[in-house]
């Protein structure tokens, strides 16, 4: 191409880009003249661009929409009509441009509807006699005009176009003064003229922005990727030098390495900020998008822009530039309400979408929020219905956060009007895996009525990328620390126990059970120089606690050395079809390195986990199900050869002890565990004792207290739904369930507890007898009936359990008194909330205190169950919550009554 | 490869390597260097014949064991690895090989097609022979050498 084609088309894009801007501006402030010299600087240099490269079509346009914008310079009012106008032909002209640049012709075609329409407006507009002006310059450059040609109709002479540029320029010359025509007489070289005054424009507008840019040139962005690899290259070597002479004591080679080793470091730093754009850069066609938004939607859109000078690489900029404007759009679109409902429900009518940008760490953040109806939750719901995401069944167990993640899936829309804007089920999850490709996560936020806000972290740059360096099997290994949530050492007195179920490893940290894998097993290497070596065990390794989204597991790894900011070095395309790695990179001692993609650990580990011990599982039947609503559920085998199932919150430990550490002592077995005693129950009494090896047991611990449950084998912990189909009469049973697709009965660890202490559940009740109160036990679940109303029982209370919530209610108004009542959420018929709702409404209900108990504990849930009427809320499992909760709101109504 | 279109006078320059005993020869305009690898990094979950990445004077290099890619028995005798450094496609490969030998200057009408009962995996990597005094000289294709790794991955 051309260079000069190309330096006029990089050229006008940017003019193009910035008229698009000042014009939104410009209709929301039509008295600003600085603003309107602005814009029409730039048409007309477009305009004389144009002219001197041969490019009537263009030429055309701009000059008609430059007219129409003299025009309003002259006073005519400004209309939305015609700024839509102009804009329309800045589109035409952009199009012109993308067309231009594809087959560096100008394309074949007419503008005349564009151009009639314009020149139309601009006659209709009663101008204050632009003529009169006119004479008021010399007469010169009349004659000069003459003899080019006739002025079209409206076209501003030079002139006048010398006033503008006077008027923009900060400081006016002295009115008096001599006008400073720039225009060569003679203009013998009629091409040269337009350009000219472009550049002159061009110089002036820059001193007037500051004066800095004057000092900035165009260097093509091929250069700087160059660069930065050779860069990148040459810290690679530094590394190596420094390594080679750390070794050498006494080096001659010492200071100047030193030396060099600083002009790298700021060389790579200089280099890096070449490659750094504000981000304000990718926003810049948002005002224009939502101004036209706001007139096809019938809004008042206001657009807030915070943090546009927030700096991040170009590569990762040109990446999020398509995912914001989409997200702009669809708050535009989704988000704000039209005018009238917004007045409707009192808010301003003007909706307002703000964009905020800040550094925070490595990453930086970028908020979208807008201050509309917030997502409509029902309309997800049914969609994720509708499109066979998930049940509604599935649906009800999930929280709100969940639900609002499928926003994110593919094919998913909830307008249910298919707008020219957005709704057409390309987007959002365009927009999610744009920003997951990039390394980044994105995040939403709503509440009902308030509002939306879509959070995007992005790591600054791709380059160089911060890793933590571990070694496993002989082997090291870059680990990138943006996955890495922190490093664990689980030794046997730490308090972060590694507990083996059968042989699969888990961590038990701060409640939370993490799934372990070693990387050795991952990476299948368990050989070092051809022999083979036995993995480290867990103990004596090192655990790199990772997230990669939703999920978190840990990763044991022999040793951790330091962390490394690395140069990420494509792999061969020979490795590339390995996913467990990202890329490979030269370290400092000069050897290759392999970097760990963290995602790929992540796939590698969320199917095999669950069915690494029981291989009859349906892994297709497993997958399908939603994680959402599933129960950790640990299975054994006890007496019989079916598999026995408890859920794993009740458990609070796995313990093994040998047979001969089992003492007897007043008729019962006890091990000494933990500096106590703790009492042995055996599932089955009167099986055969082992007489050697070693016993496995569930441990229960509860106000100080543990019993172990001894059982033959510990099999697993699975996630499953816990459904107890079949219930039982059996002593100790629940039921049956459905597990793995095994049916496995599930156990009442209720039935065993007092076998231990046969006060397990009546010691707290003899200090409160006193007090004991009635407490109302609403759960549609039975097992949740079964495992909770032994709890509540057992912290003193004289517990009624029912059904349903009607039912419950037909109890309550037919006179039964309680003295408080808990009850589910997830309830089918009537849900707690209603429930709750319908208890407040009742005069003589209204005093009871009303506890929530649900596995659905997100904040908007908490906050809806208080509008209902809940005085508290509770996680379902949140055995020491619910008591404290129980406490506190029984002891105060007594304190009230007394 | 070039066939016999180049004439009857033409001759092309091989550096000699040794693979197992075998001589084999590599078109001097494919060899970039010959070096003696250092610290392999092995690459998990790679394909068998994949040493590992190594780094050449700042380059990440992908080793090759010739001896795998042919389907030789591993090197028992302990000595050094030398490797040829080639380039293909942008990308920096090191053939690990036993020995390099001489470069020679053999004339394309001295070669000869595959004997037909050469096994047919090493047909796949092998644009011919040359008869020399006493042995001969299989001519490596490095393309097939590299692609025929590309494909089976891809497959």
């Amino acid at each position: 191409m051309d260079d000069l084609l190309r330096e006029f088309l990089t050229e006008t894009n940017e003019s193009l880009d910035v008229v698009d801007v000042e014009l939104v501006k410009f209709e929301q402030d039509p008295n600003n003249e600085k603003i309107l010299g602005n814009i029409f600087r730039l048409v007309h240099t477009i305009k004389g661009t144009c002219g001197f490269l041969g490019l009537p079509r263009l030429e055309a346009i701009a000059h008609a929409a430059e007219t129409l914008m003299g025009k309003f310079r002259d006073g005519v009012p400004v209309t939305e009509a015609a700024v839509t106008l102009v804009l329309q032909s800045i589109d035409r002209i952009k199009q012109l441009v993308a067309d231009l640049e594809a087959s560096e012709q100008e394309p074949a075609g007419s503008d005349e509807d564009l151009i009639s329409q314009l020149e139309r407006m601009a006659e209709a507009g009663k101008v204050p006699e632009p003529a009169v002006e006119v004479p008021k310059h010399t007469e010169g450059q009349l004659v000069y005009q003459i003899l080019e040609r006739q002025l079209r109709p409206g076209e501003v002479s030079l002139d006048e176009l010398e006033r503008a540029f006077r008027e923009t320029v900060a400081e006016e010359p002295p009115a008096g003064a001599p006008a400073p025509v720039a225009t060569p007489a003679p203009r013998a070289a009629k091409a040269a003229a337009p350009k000219a005054e472009a550049k002159e424009k061009d110089g002036e507008g820059e001193v007037k922005s500051g004066g800095v840019s004057a000092q900035t040139i165009r260097v093509a962005v091929d250069t700087l990727e160059h660069l930065m690899t050779m860069v990148s290259e040459l810290v690679l070597t530094r590394n190596q030098l420094l390594e080679i002479v750390r070794r050498h004591e006494d080096s001659e080679f010492k200071v100047p390495l030193q030396r060099l080793s600083n002009v790298t470091a700021e060389l790579q730093e200089g280099v890096m900020k070449t490659r750094m754009q504000p981000i304000g850069n990718a926003w810049q066609k948002l005002p224009r998008i939502v101004r036209d938004l706001s007139a096809e939607l019938g809004k008042h859109i206001e657009l807030e822009m915070n943090g546009q000078e927030t700096e991040l690489d170009r590569q990762v900029l040109e990446l999020i530039k398509d995912p914001l404007t989409h997200m702009v759009r669809n708050s535009a679109d989704h988000g704000l309400e039209t005018s009238e409902q917004r007045k409707a429900v009192g808010k301003a009518e003007k909706g307002t979408i703000r964009l905020s940008a800040y550094h925070e760490g490595g990453h930086i953040i970028i908020e979208i929020a807008d201050d509309g109806r917030g997502l409509d939750m029902d309309k997800i719901r049914q969609k994720i219905v509708d499109n066979g995401l998930a049940s509604e069944f599935e649906l009800e167990k999930m929280s709100e956060a969940q639900i609002y993640k499928y926003v994110f899936a593919p094919g998913f829309s909830t307008a249910t009007k298919v707008t020219n804007v957005s709704g057409r089920g390309v987007g959002m999850d365009v927009v999610k895996t744009n920003i997951d490709a990039i390394g980044g996560t994105v995040d939403l936020k709503s509440v009902p009525g308030k509002g939306t806000t879509f959070t995007i972290k992005i790591p600054l740059t791709l380059a160089i990328v911060s890793t933590l360096i571990v070694e496993s099997a002989g082997d090291r290994f870059a680990i990138p620390q943006l996955s890495v949530v922190e490093l664990v050492r689980a030794q046997q007195n730490s308090e972060h126990r590694i507990e083996r179920i059968r042989d699969t490893p888990v961590l038990r940290l701060r409640n939370k059970l993490l799934p372990l894998v070693h990387l050795s097993k991952l990476l299948d290497i368990t050989t070092i120089g051809g022999e083979a070596k036995q993995p480290v065990s867990e103990e004596d390794g090192f655990i790199v606690v990772m997230q990669v989204g939703q999920q978190t597991f840990g990763v044991v790894v022999d040793a951790v050395f330091h962390t490394e900011e690395i140069v990420v070095k494509p792999m061969s395309t020979m490795l590339r079809h390995i996913n467990m790695f990202s890329g490979n990179t030269i370290l400092g001692d000069g050897s290759v390195i392999m970097i760990v993609d963290p995602n790929g650990i992540a796939q590698a580990i969320g199917p095999s986990q669950s069915a690494g011990t029981t291989e009859e599982v349906d892994h297709e039947e497993e997958r399908s199900r939603d994680t959402a609503q599933m129960v950790s559920l640990l299975l054994f085998r006890a007496g019989t050869a079916e598999p026995k199932a408890v859920p794993l919150s009740l458990v609070t430990r796995l313990e093994e002890f040998s047979v001969d550490k089992v003492e007897r002592s007043n008729g019962r077995d006890l091990v000494q565990y933990r500096g106590s005693l703790m009492p042995l129950v055996y599932f089955d009494e009167y099986a055969q004792r082992k007489t050697e090896g070693s016993l496995p047991m569930l441990v229960f611990s509860d106000a100080g207290r543990s019993m172990g449950l001894v059982v033959d084998e510990i099999i697993d912990i699975v996630e499953d739904r816990l459904d107890i189909e079949v219930g039982s009469e059996r002593a100790g049973m629940l039921g049956s369930a459905v597990v793995k697709g095994k049916a496995t009965e599930v156990v009442d660890i209720g039935h065993f507890l007092p076998q231990a202490f046969e006060d397990w559940f009546r010691r707290k009740e003899i200090s409160s007898e006193a007090l004991t109160r009635s407490l109302l036990f609403v759960d549609d679940a039975p097992f949740f009936r079964n495992m909770l109303g032994p709890v509540l029982k057992a912290a003193g209370y004289q517990v009624t359990v029912c059904g349903s919530a009607p039912e419950a209610l037909d109890m309550l108004e037919h006179g039964r008194r309680f003295d408080v009542i808990v009850s589910d959420i997830e309830m089918p018929e009537m849900n707690g909330f209603e429930f709750a709702e319908a208890v407040k409404r009742h005069p003589r209900l209204r005093q009871i205190p009303i506890l929530a108990l649900s596995s659905m504990c997100t904040p908007a849930s908490i906050e809806r169950g208080r509008q209902s009427g809940f005085d508290d809320y509770i996680a379902k499992f949140d055995r020491p919550g619910l008591i404290a909760a129980l406490k506190e709101v029984t002891t105060h109504e007594f304190g009230v009554a007394a | 490869m070039s066939d016999d279109v180049n004439g009857l006078n033409e001759s092309i320059q091989y550096v000699t390597v040794v693979i197992g005993g075998q001589l084999f020869g590599l078109p001097i305009e494919r060899v970039h260097d010959v070096f003696v690898p250092e610290s392999i990094t092995r690459v998990p979950l790679s394909r068998p014949e994949i040493a590992g990445v190594l780094n050449l004077r700042g380059r990440i290099v992908t080793a090759i064991d010739m001896r795998r890619r042919l389907h030789l028995p591993a090197r028992t005798d302990g000595g050094t690895a030398m490797a040829v450094g080639i380039e293909s496609k942008g990308e920096s490969y090191g053939l690990l090989i036993d020995n390099v030998g001489e470069v020679l200057d053999l004339p394309t009408a001295g070669r000869e097609p595959n004997p037909v009962n050469l096994d047919a995996r090493w047909t796949a990597i092998s644009g011919g022979v040359h008869r020399l005094n006493g042995q001969l000289m299989v001519i490596l294709d490095v393309d097939r050498v590299l692609g025929g790794m590309t494909e089976a991955i891809a497959a």
